[in-house]
């Protein structure tokens, strides 16, 4: 009941904010029309994470390119999300940015009608004559973001504040945990599940949950900052996610993994604007500045810089493989062997943990 | 200490919802059903933590987390209580008011922290001498001083409602309105006053999370606490004793989850989430088979009184 009222009041706001949520710009002068670019959010702005690193993307574009934009905040992932894609064409979008897993199908439904707009969804995998998919390897900073962890603790055990045990989740579990133990092989990552992506006070109770169970660091994949509060509270450390969270926890943050959509947003409006846009599978890379780690706070420790800043290099160089072998499952089992890795379409799978990791999938 | 750590953990996420409860059970207890609750607790969130960035003064950050409630309840009673409009719409579209109000002033205020000395007024306190009992004095008397207010403010509503004259009257006036106005009780000053009071606990209630529980600022940041609060009202039966350990008891089962992952009880996190209405249900459903008139609701809630239909 509380989660179908919460999800019938977003409903709702969504639509009160409608008016709030259209940025219009000064029209642009008559005979140079600007490209109109609409982009859909799953939360609000204000969340401080995902929408909020996405927005900033956005705010990036406008900055670069000579294009407007339209938003639209807390777009249910439903029948509702079509509306809103068609009412953004009626003002004028002709391209438009997906920005969360569920509108998949409905971005596929409204492409087919509207052959003349382009439509680009992030993290699916559908594409056609007008529609693409854009998602990126965080996997990469999340393994950097396990070194600094996998130096500074003090006991050998971190926490890591999860929102559901999707794929996506548990391969970030994984290369964070196999980037803690590349330098620390005795360190343990204990998981807890928030089954939310956004209750800032439930995500940080779980945090706490984890430091009365003696974690001396927070790591996270939510979309709040609660967690990083919780380790500032008990004097202990932390890894962020999303966005630079310095000005939430200045005494704990260490650094975060970090989406950088800016970039992409405006690598491929221009490439529409100068007509040489293809349909494509975009997967963005540590290489390609679409992933990346926050710079390194003065609470991360002093050698962590040098060993991050070795294997990033790797990255960068397309040498350095996060899931290549040998690596053993939570049981010991061998998953992957030597001189072999796991494919992308494996790991958009992926359903086990890694060796090191406190915690179970399906719970 | 595994458990001591749980049990206080429990007393934290619990205080909220004892505010926002006891909030609702006032106003409840003159006749109107405020399901505005949600929208309350955030605008209280809210204001709070704008006062308290603005001015970092812990006391204006209250106050005013308080006056925003109230003035959300205001709207509520001008339109129930003077208006007669319908209890349940009129609350509905509070929350939603409440909703969308938050996010709009809140819009500036992601990503702000408060100062450490405003953060150090709400820090752990040990109650000397209590605060030394072993086990319990780290549960009970090791919080901050929002834990202890929610507290004492149970137990002065508890006594304001059944050892008062004022509040044998405000307990007529929700049971029958036209009795209490036969014997010169003023019904609407009474509602009025009561659902203010109800609004102005519901904000602190919703400033707990902003201001100590959270300390930043994020859009929805009660996830639906306000509609737990509604159904722990009935929990509790309408006493805000019973609300004490009801709150603290739901507030158990929001974190417990979290607890019970990785000591190998396999049991959902979804599964306690459903307790607390699966709970209230039941009690619900008892309350009616027995006709037991303590538990029962206050006979005109949700009725608008006039008083010429006497």
């Amino acid at each position: 009941m509380r989660k179908g009222l919460t999800l019938l009041l977003v409903a709702l706001l969504a639509v009160t904010l409608t008016v709030a949520g259209c940025s219009s710009n000064t029209p642009a002068p008559a005979g140079e029309e600007k490209l109109k670019v609409g982009f859909i959010y799953i939360g609000p702005v204000g969340d401080a994470g995902w929408t909020y690193a996405h927005d900033q993307g956005r705010q990036y574009l406008e900055k670069e390119l000579d294009v407007e934009t339209i938003i639209q905040e807390s777009v249910p992932e439903d029948q509702q999300s079509e509306k809103v894609m068609k009412d953004m064409i009626d003002q004028g979008a002709k391209v438009i940015f997906a920005t969360s897993y569920g509108y998949m199908d409905h971005v596929v439904n409204v492409a087919k009608e509207y052959p003349d707009i382009i439509f680009l969804h992030c993290s699916g995998d559908k594409i056609g004559d007008n529609y693409a998919n854009y998602f990126g390897s965080i996997e990469e900073p999340r393994y950097l973001s396990g070194i600094v962890a996998g130096l500074k603790t003090q006991n050998d055990t971190i926490g890591y504040v999860a929102a559901f045990d999707y794929p996506e989740v548990i391969r970030g579990i994984n290369a964070f945990t196999l980037g803690v133990r590349s330098v620390n092989p005795d360190a343990v990552v204990k998981v807890k599940w928030t089954n939310t992506w956004f209750d800032p006070a439930k995500e940080k109770a779980a945090a706490v949950a984890l430091l009365d169970e003696g974690v001396d660091i927070i790591a996270q994949h939510q979309d709040t900052a609660g967690p990083q509060v919780a380790a500032e509270e008990r004097g202990v450390w932390s890894v962020g996610y999303n966005t630079d969270m310095s000005k939430m926890a200045p005494k704990s943050y260490m650094t975060a993994p970090l989406w950088n959509w800016g970039m992409y947003y405006v690598k491929t409006v221009k490439e529409i604007q100068e007509g040489t846009w293809k349909p494509e599978a975009y997967w963005g890379t540590l290489k390609d500045g679409f992933v990346d780690l926050a710079p390194l706070t003065d609470i991360a420790p002093a050698e962590a810089q040098a060993a991050v800043d070795k294997v990033q290099d790797q990255m960068k160089a397309g040498t350095f493989d996060v899931f290549a072998g040998p690596i053993k499952d939570q049981n010991g089992k061998e998953m992957v062997p030597a001189g072999s890795t796991v494919s992308i379409g494996d790991q958009l799978g992926m359903k086990w943990f890694v060796e090191g990791v406190e915690g179970k999938i399906g719970q | 200490m595994i458990t001591v750590a749980f049990l206080k953990a429990a007393i934290i996420a619990g205080t909220p919802l004892l505010f926002a409860t006891l909030g609702e059970i006032i106003t409840e207890k003159a006749g109107n059903l405020n399901l505005g609750v949600e929208g309350m607790m955030l605008m209280g969130a809210v204001i709070g933590f704008q006062m308290g960035y603005s001015s970092n003064s812990p006391l204006l950050a209250l106050i005013f987390a308080a006056l925003a409630g109230g003035i959300g309840a205001f709207i509520y009673a001008f339109l129930t209580v003077s208006l007669r409009a319908n209890q349940v719409v009129s609350g509905l579209a509070l929350t939603i008011f409440g909703t969308g109000f938050a996010g709009f002033v809140g819009q500036k205020l992601v990503g702000l922290k408060m100062t450490d000395e405003f953060n150090d007024f709400f820090r752990e306190l040990k109650i000397p001498g209590l605060g030394d009992i072993p086990y319990f004095g780290e549960i009970l008397f090791n919080h901050d001083m929002f834990v202890y207010l929610g507290f004492i403010t149970a137990i002065i509503l508890g006594l304001y409602l059944y050892k008062t004259g004022r509040g044998l009257n405000l307990r007529a006036v929700g049971e029958n309105p036209a009795a209490a106005d036969a014997a010169s009780v003023r019904i609407t000053r009474y509602k009025y006053i009561h659902i203010l009071i109800g609004g102005a606990l519901c904000g602190l209630g919703g400033a707990y999370l902003s201001l100590v529980y959270v300390p930043v600022w994020q859009e929805n940041i009660t996830a639906g606490r306000g509609w737990i609060a509604v159904a722990l009202v009935i929990f509790s039966a309408w006493n805000p004793y019973r609300a004490i350990f009801g709150a603290y008891l739901f507030g158990g089962l929001d974190i417990i989850g979290f607890r019970l992952q990785g000591t190998g009880i396999a049991i959902s996190q979804y599964v306690f989430d459903m307790v607390p209405y699966v709970v209230t249900i039941i009690i619900l459903v008892i309350v009616s088979l027995r006709k037991d008139k303590r538990n029962a609701p206050p006979k005109s809630l949700g009725e608008p009184y006039f008083r010429e239909e006497r």
